[in-house]
């Protein structure tokens, strides 16, 4: 035990995210989110504006989360060897965007050619968003 | 034994690379509907004609009888032999998705730069010896014409949201004055601008055709009302009637001789592979419903498309004849013995040509046999030489016409010129 818990001990209290980052960071959870909402809307209505919304949310949710995950990677550089939850935060950060980005060729298919699997990449696509927010929400923990 | 070989091994081809050519005639086979993740775009870039001509058959001869021009399309031959051309270029349906931009832009590639004419150009031929020494303006400030047609007196333009009405006098070079509008044409969003159009054999009626408001309802159901039909339009008081629906992008209209049946060319829907959807040749049959958006080539369902309409489904005519996915054919005209022996019984259609099918298909003009006054065997080439290769090509047709003196009238909207080509004499 003693030997697991021994580096976590140099490392010093987690530190909130830079603003900037944090700004950045905060709009991938919402834009995927709207992303999901508007396919629900979509499946249940037929309303082609609905998936108008989704491909702009979307590709919104990747320029802007794109810029967050830049950050992301770059601190996982600086500090590598650091805390393990940057390393986790990254890769759900990636997950997310590299999902949107697949999600976005699939929305730009023609009316409901998009469905089924533009629902379910947005569903999956929104979860790892929330989970890589709340994990760099958190922050990280730097070496003492 | 060896029969069997050859049909496992083609079998193990991958899709797209058995098929290079897409099926065409009266019975095209349909490949099951494929889309990638990325679309395929091919867009030949354009090129120059330098000193090369287009490729005609033997026995005949190729001019470019007009230069210049801005954006020709469709043109129409008038009694005296003076040829008007209609050039414009629709002012382009508003991007409403991320992937509008991007297509919007890849496509442009593949066009003239030059602004649409928004004019007709009058070319005069008046010792009849093949070289039209006149080209002058008859009428601009028009709005995007497309279809020409001639009613005793009166010369009719499609424009892209109205059909106008010119006087006119045999041997008049210039327009009188302003048109009169005889009726509006559905012209909101105009995904498909272009207004094709013809008149009926006894000059009543002026049919028009409106393409569809999207590529398979991706604008919306609302947006589809009165699009992807044919008019009549009565040519006396503009009160018009759907003639024929369903029919995804009519881009050219004719009438055929002796019969007075009406003909058009369409184009089908995108994305769902490189040999999927023919686009075809068919008599339109009135009050026909032709399938776009439900289905294609009779009862073959689109899942794009919904709600899905059943009922409309079961009575989606099945069309005459498949030309071709992707070969966008925007011309056709009919022939007569005056072409030669070899072209007298048939119909010319101009193809502008693919932008998402590898190889790219269409960019040439080709002759479909009819006999009995039906479509009968394989399309040929009339016209080619368009392409230089996959990368490049020097022009694109449009319009086709038959000039009664003997010739075969071709648009080329890419190299803004006119193309004569005529059995040598």
């Amino acid at each position: 035990m003693a030997s697991l818990s021994s580096p976590r001990s140099s490392l010093a209290p987690a530190r909130p995210l830079h603003p900037l980052h944090a700004i950045l960071l905060a709009f991938l959870f919402p834009l995927f989110l709207g992303t999901l909402a508007s396919d629900l809307a979509y499946a249940r209505t037929f309303q082609i504006q609905w998936a108008n919304f989704a491909q702009w949310l979307n590709a919104g949710g990747l320029l802007l989360g794109g810029f967050a995950l830049l950050w992301s990677l770059v601190g996982l550089i600086r500090h590598r060897g650091g805390d393990r939850r940057r390393l986790v935060h990254a890769l759900l950060l990636l997950a997310a965007w590299v999902l949107g980005l697949v999600n976005a060729l699939v929305h730009a298919k023609d009316a409901w050619a998009m469905m089924p699997e533009g629902l379910w990449l947005s569903a999956i696509a929104a979860v790892l968003a929330l989970l890589a927010s709340w994990t760099g929400y958190l922050g990280f923990r730097e070496w003492a | 034994m060896r029969g069997l070989l050859m049909m496992t091994a083609l079998a193990v081809l991958p899709l797209g690379v058995a098929a290079q050519t897409p099926a065409t005639g009266a019975t095209p086979e349909l490949p099951d509907p494929q889309r990638a993740l990325l679309p395929q775009m091919v867009i030949p870039r354009p090129a120059e004609w330098g000193d090369a001509l287009p490729t005609v058959p033997e026995g005949f001869t190729v001019t470019a009888i007009a230069t210049g021009l801005k954006i020709p399309r469709q043109t129409l031959v008038l009694p005296n032999g003076d040829i008007l051309v209609a050039e414009g270029k629709g002012q382009g349906a508003p991007a409403l998705r991320p992937k509008d931009v991007i297509a919007g832009f890849i496509k442009a590639l593949g066009k003239s730069p030059e602004p649409g004419g928004n004019r007709l150009t009058l070319l005069r031929d008046a010792d009849g010896d093949g070289t039209y020494e006149m080209q002058g303006v008859f009428a601009e400030g028009l709005n995007s014409p497309y279809g020409l047609a001639l009613i005793d007196g009166g010369l009719f333009v499609a424009n892209q949201d109205a059909v106008v009405r010119f006087d006119y006098t045999d041997g008049q070079t210039q327009a009188s004055g302003p048109p009169v509008t005889l009726t509006d044409l559905p012209k909101a969003i105009n995904h498909h601008w272009t207004k094709a159009m013809t008149a009926s054999a006894d000059g009543r009626f002026l049919y028009v055709g409106i393409g569809s408001n999207s590529n398979i309802t991706e604008r919306g159901m609302e947006a589809e009302e009165d699009r992807a039909m044919v008019w009549q339009i009565d040519a006396r008081t503009g009160m018009h009637r759907p003639y024929a629906t369903g029919l995804r992008n009519p881009t050219a209209l004719t009438i055929q001789p002796d019969t007075g049946q009406l003909w058009a060319v369409v184009n089908e829907r995108d994305e769902i592979g490189p040999d999927l959807v023919p686009d075809y040749l068919a008599a339109v049959q009135e009050g026909g419903f032709y399938g776009w958006p439900y289905s294609y080539w009779g009862q073959t369902v689109d899942p794009r498309a919904q709600p899905q309409d059943p009922d409309k489904v079961a009575a989606a005519i099945v069309p005459d004849y498949a030309l071709g996915a992707h070969v966008a054919a925007l011309g056709v005209a009919f022939s007569d013995p005056v072409m030669g022996e070899d072209f007298a019984e048939g119909v010319f259609v101009g193809m502008h040509g693919s932008w998402n099918r590898n190889p790219p298909v269409g960019y040439k003009v080709v002759f479909v046999p009819f006999r009995d006054g039906r479509p009968a065997g394989e399309a040929v080439d009339f016209m080619t030489g368009f392409l230089v290769d996959e990368d490049n090509t020097r022009g694109r047709p449009v319009g086709v016409t038959l000039d009664p003196r003997g010739a075969l009238i071709v648009a080329d909207d890419l190299s803004n010129t006119i193309w004569r080509v005529a059995p040598a004499r």
